[in-house]
């Protein structure tokens, strides 16, 4: 494609409103961890709305321990091939190499990822230089707003990854849309002073404070295992959902997908939640968060 | 002549609160569409952006594809924006094997067919019938409409990865499809002529 749609005269590639515009095509649907082609067609058929391509999910990277990195382009290309709905992938953050190779292998959408080892402990990727859109993860509003003044065209809490445990994820959801409240509540000095204590610049702030929401799409991911926490998510505020190790780590991947694709859409019908949580089988294990040390917190990676 | 029609916006996927900002403040009552009862009480459908083959899906999973077939059929108007395209052409490329359409327009539309998202772009484009300065029109991995039937008047072309013009815009009597979205950049004049659409055949 040496000659595509993006070289011609007057068309520009790349914009904020075409990568915050992908982000919003993604909204309501929900985004599923896969480390095979097949596992990335069984999301596909399920519903899927896009794919995270990885080589190990969250879940296995905690149990194997050492340094988590970039996945194979083999693989990448591999998943890109199966499946003709969007494909994101994962670079640690910082590392700014690993996410020009994800751009030319043309993925969708990529993920800076505390999940993955970070590669630089000052400082996230400079987003504006890439045509390709991230995503990033937040634990609260400050943090949120420093990686869409980098920009970042997608928001997610990041909950605690690998856990099957929800309450990370709760915790921070609750953080970021409190703190979009609070920063309603305040007049211009005030805003000054928030983005101060924000550590966010003034702009994105006063953004923030008059739409009363982020001013890009905000998703929820890090222990989502059931239907009834991707409903839990969107309650809080969540747009969407991405669910790791969830659903390939369960008794029925397909089934458990399926079910929430429709717990993400139905989140304010019980009555649907209930038909779609029936008979699923095991969920994942999962971790109590008590049982990890600091260091096996992914959250707090990041800054 | 209704004075204040009813417009759903199909909720199944997508960005469907852009769509009902932007028919609130033209002062449509808005609904969104989850399932096939609430299709009766509208006058006019929006299919919003989205992934196409999740909206395909969670459409034929819900019951939604025949009643709004039927609709259509009996010729309520709808406006569908990329993915909504798709849902509203009578022939796809470049789909999933099962994936289902809506249809409704005599058109055939080949899908992602501007290519993946870091192909995706922002250009200005010229749309028959609107007064004023070209669309800044915002196309997400975007289709195009690859033919039309003879009942379909094409309203907008932009070029191709070849450069040739590619249908970006089409009306149909009272249904309408862009391949891009105007929902996206605060721009309303393709929703008010939706609008007037609906409202003249209510």
């Amino acid at each position: 494609m040496a000659n595509n749609a993006s070289n011609t005269s007057d068309n520009a590639v790349g914009t904020e409103r075409v990568k915050r515009g992908m982000a919003e095509q993604l909204k309501n649907g929900v985004i599923m961890d896969v480390v095979t082609p097949e596992q990335a067609k069984i999301a596909e058929d399920a519903g899927a709305v896009a794919v995270m391509a990885l080589e190990r999910v969250p879940a296995d990277i905690r149990k194997d321990g050492g340094v988590a990195r970039m996945s194979d382009p083999d693989m990448i290309d591999g998943i890109v091939g199966a499946v003709s709905i969007p494909v994101m992938a994962k670079v640690r953050i910082g590392h700014f190499v690993e996410a020009q190779v994800l751009e030319s292998l043309g993925v969708d959408f990529i993920d800076e990822s505390e999940v993955l080892t970070p590669a630089d402990e000052a400082y996230h990727i400079d987003k504006w230089a890439f045509t390709v859109p991230f995503v990033c993860g937040a634990t609260n509003l400050g943090e949120a707003l420093r990686r869409i003044a980098e920009g970042a065209a997608m928001i997610r809490s990041k909950g605690e990854a690998g856990t099957g445990n929800v309450v990370e994820a709760t915790r921070h959801m609750r953080s970021i849309r409190s703190e979009i409240k609070r920063l309603g509540t305040l007049d211009e000095a005030e805003l000054f002073g928030a983005a101060k204590e924000l550590r966010a610049p003034f702009e994105v702030v006063k953004e923030v404070a008059t739409l009363g929401k982020l001013p890009v799409p905000l998703f929820s991911a890090g222990g989502v295992a059931t239907p009834a926490d991707a409903a839990l998510m969107r309650q809080l505020g969540a747009e969407s959902v991405f669910v790791g190790s969830g659903i390939f780590k369960s008794g029925d991947p397909a089934g458990r997908a399926d079910a929430i694709v429709q717990a993400t859409l139905h989140y304010e019908d019980p009555a649907v939640i209930a038909r779609v949580s029936r008979g699923l089988g095991d969920a994942m294990v999962g971790i109590n968060l008590d049982d990890l040390s600091d260091a096996q917190r992914y959250a707090g990676r990041g800054w | 002549m209704t004075a204040r029609p009813t417009i759903g916006v199909l909720a199944l996927q997508g960005d469907v609160a852009e769509h009902l900002r932007v028919l609130d403040a033209l002062d449509a009552h808005t609904v969104k569409v989850l399932s096939p009862d609430q299709l009766d009480t509208l006058d006019g459908l929006v299919v919003p952006g989205g992934e196409s083959t999740t909206m395909s899906k969670l459409a034929v999973r819900y019951g939604l594809l025949e009643p709004l077939r039927k609709r259509i059929a009996a010729g309520m108007p709808a406006y569908g924006t990329c993915a909504g395209m798709i849902m509203l052409a009578d022939r796809l490329l470049g789909g999933t094997a099962d994936q289902q359409t809506v249809g409704g327009i005599d058109m055939s539309v080949r899908r992602n067919a501007f290519g993946r998202q870091t192909e995706s772009f922002e250009a200005a484009v010229r749309i028959d019938g609107l007064e004023g300065d070209p669309f800044d029109a915002v196309f997400i991995r975007a289709p195009w409409v690859e033919s039309v039937g003879p009942g379909v008047t094409v309203l907008g072309e932009v070029p191709g990865p070849d450069e040739a013009g590619r249908i970006v815009a089409v009306r149909q009597g009272g249904l309408m499809a862009t391949s891009f979205h105007p929902e996206l950049t605060g721009d309303t004049r393709i929703h008010r002529l939706f609008v007037d659409v609906v409202k003249g055949h209510s």
